[in-house]
């Protein structure tokens, strides 16, 4: 297998330690979780989403493992202005703040708590939230503003897509014309179980969104797909649970990977592909990035 | 693999106390003593809940989904996610010190007769569980707060007159308070690493991955690195000073 060196130089504008984020919504909801992954290695963390108003999420059943992957509707729960005094202690560690609201009014005003984020990521993606996430992140001309006025905080601004939309690519560059530093794919993808000896769906939102190995080949064409629309990095996002998932997201466009899922599995994950991933004497990373676009 | 929630049906609804009650169900858990599950009650919610037997469940009407819960009957369905969670790990002699409706997942750890001496405390009488059962698998000694039976006070009152340090393991579970007051006396005698003390926080996945319940200042997982934690690892945390609500502010 291939193997690469660690990252030299800052990646979409934040100094990662290694290739490898933890994704939003895992493990994202107390300073102490975050700085634990960090010190588990992660490579860098994305916090749970954080609004404009605090809310408790959706009833459960929230999430429930299934073949491949997680089926989860959290509903965005999040304690809004409160975690700002949970991720204090975590200045100057590679932290992004994960941001949502309805309107680019809102997502400029959350953006404005958190002075001491190293950048932001703003979800125009969650596919179970009305109102927020993927409902105003199919639109172009929303994502565009929401990334300008959070771009105006002077951070670098990451934008998370949805997989739910006919073409990915026009919303990537929307984020790109907005002035993203970044976009990262994909959020989960809509989904739904039913329970069949309690004949209803199995999620207290009925629906929600799925994540891991399922969804690693639609992420692997997301990402390919945005590497030929934009001109900037791609985080990928979708599925990746190994060193050589970790390689293939490289070579279809990506420059670093976020993990989420996959610390199902094992909450050592990120240690644990690193010790495959990465060698003193392997390639640099920029290398591969785009390989596959032949 | 698949941890869809297995769909079992109620056999039989037993009234504990006036706010207590237990549902015994179709199928059987392969459980360790001090695990827990989550359970559906579709249409309302999903709640976290120890075992009280690898069929039964024991509840205490807190909220709108143990209320809902309560309204079910025999025959009625529910879905069950786990069990889920470390359990406890007892080594040599044993002491078990409940409160209230926390006697549960002790319950079961005294039913495989791993427990020796059982302390059990409640507000009342009649809000006292299992004492037959527990009487015939342990040495049980009872404290209530208004003296209605045996000792009058708290379970620690008991605990003061029994030689503690002859225990090689501490097992315990009740209101965090209650458990503020024990770990303070193993923390005293510098045994709090024989304490084991089961845990509960607001939960949403069980499955270690959303970190509802995450505890500081370490950020363990109450659902999967707990619920059961040693003395010595929660005795500089958030343990009896704060938690966390359903949005992740503090409470």
């Amino acid at each position: 297998m291939i193997q690469i060196q660690l990252p030299k130089e800052e990646i979409a504008g934040v100094p990662l330690r290694n290739h490898m984020l933890l994704a939003a919504g895992v493990l994202g909801t107390t300073g102490a979780s975050l700085k634990r992954m960090l010190s588990l290695g992660a490579g860098g963390v994305i916090t749970k989403s954080i609004g404009p108003v605090a809310i408790s999420g959706h009833h459960g059943p929230a999430l429930v493992p299934i073949e491949g992957g997680l089926i989860n509707a959290m509903g965005l729960p999040n304690p809004s202005k409160e975690f700002v005094s949970e991720i204090a202690p975590l200045k100057g560690e590679p932290v992004v703040v994960n941001i949502f609201g309805g309107t680019p009014k809102e997502f400029g005003e959350v953006a404005s708590w958190f002075p001491d984020a190293r950048a932001f990521e703003l979800n125009l993606s969650c596919p179970h939230a009305e109102g927020y996430g993927a409902a105003i992140g199919i639109d172009p001309r929303i994502v565009k503003e929401c990334t300008e006025i959070v771009k105006t905080y002077n951070k670098p601004v990451w934008v998370k897509l949805t997989p739910n939309v006919t073409d990915i690519r026009g919303i990537g560059k929307a984020a790109e014309e907005g002035g993203a530093d970044a976009i990262v794919a994909i959020n989960t993808v809509k989904a739904m179980r039913i329970s069949t000896g309690a004949r209803r769906p199995v999620l207290g939102n009925r629906f929600g969104g799925l994540s891991g190995k399922a969804i690693f080949p639609i992420a692997i064409r997301s990402v390919y797909d945005l590497y030929d629309a934009v001109g900037i990095p791609i985080i990928g996002c979708g599925g990746v649970s190994t060193a050589d998932n970790v390689i293939e997201m490289m070579m279809a466009g990506a420059s670093a990977v976020e993990i989420g899922s996959a610390v199902y599995d094992s909450i050592n994950i990120f240690s644990e592909i690193a010790a495959e991933l990465y060698a003193e004497n392997g390639i640099p990373a920029e290398e591969i990035v785009g390989c596959a676009h032949v | 693999m698949s941890e869809m929630p297995h769909i079992v049906t109620i056999t039989i609804v037993l009234d504990e106390t006036p706010t207590v009650k237990t549902f015994v169900f179709d199928e059987l858990f392969n459980i360790r003593p001090g695990q827990f599950c989550m359970v559906w009650v579709p249409g309302v919610d999903e709640i976290p809940m120890a075992f009280s037997a690898a069929n039964a469940i024991t509840v205490m009407k807190v909220g709108d989904a143990t209320e809902a819960l309560f309204d079910l009957k025999a025959g009625d369905k529910i879905g069950i996610r786990g069990p889920f969670g470390n359990g406890f790990n007892p080594e040599g002699k044993v002491l078990a010190i409940a409160g209230g409706v926390g006697v549960t997942p002790l319950f079961t750890l005294a039913a495989c007769g791993e427990v020796d001496t059982f302390i059990l405390g409640a507000r009342t009488r009649e809000e006292l569980i299992f004492t037959e059962d527990l009487a015939k698998v342990s040495d049980l000694k009872i404290a209530t707060d208004d003296g209605t039976c045996g000792f009058h006070g708290f379970v620690t009152g008991i605990m003061d007159q029994l030689d503690i340090g002859s225990y090689d393991t501490i097992c315990v579970c009740g209101p965090e308070i209650m458990m503020k007051g024990i770990l303070d006396r193993l923390v005293a005698k510098g045994i709090e690493g024989r304490g084991q003390f089961s845990l509960q926080r607001y939960m949403k996945c069980a499955v270690g991955i959303c970190g509802s319940c995450c505890m500081d200042n370490d950020g363990l997982r109450v659902c999967r690195d707990g619920p059961v934690f040693t003395g010595d690892i929660i005795k500089n945390g958030e343990f009896a000073h704060y938690h966390r609500g359903p949005s992740g502010r503090k409470e």
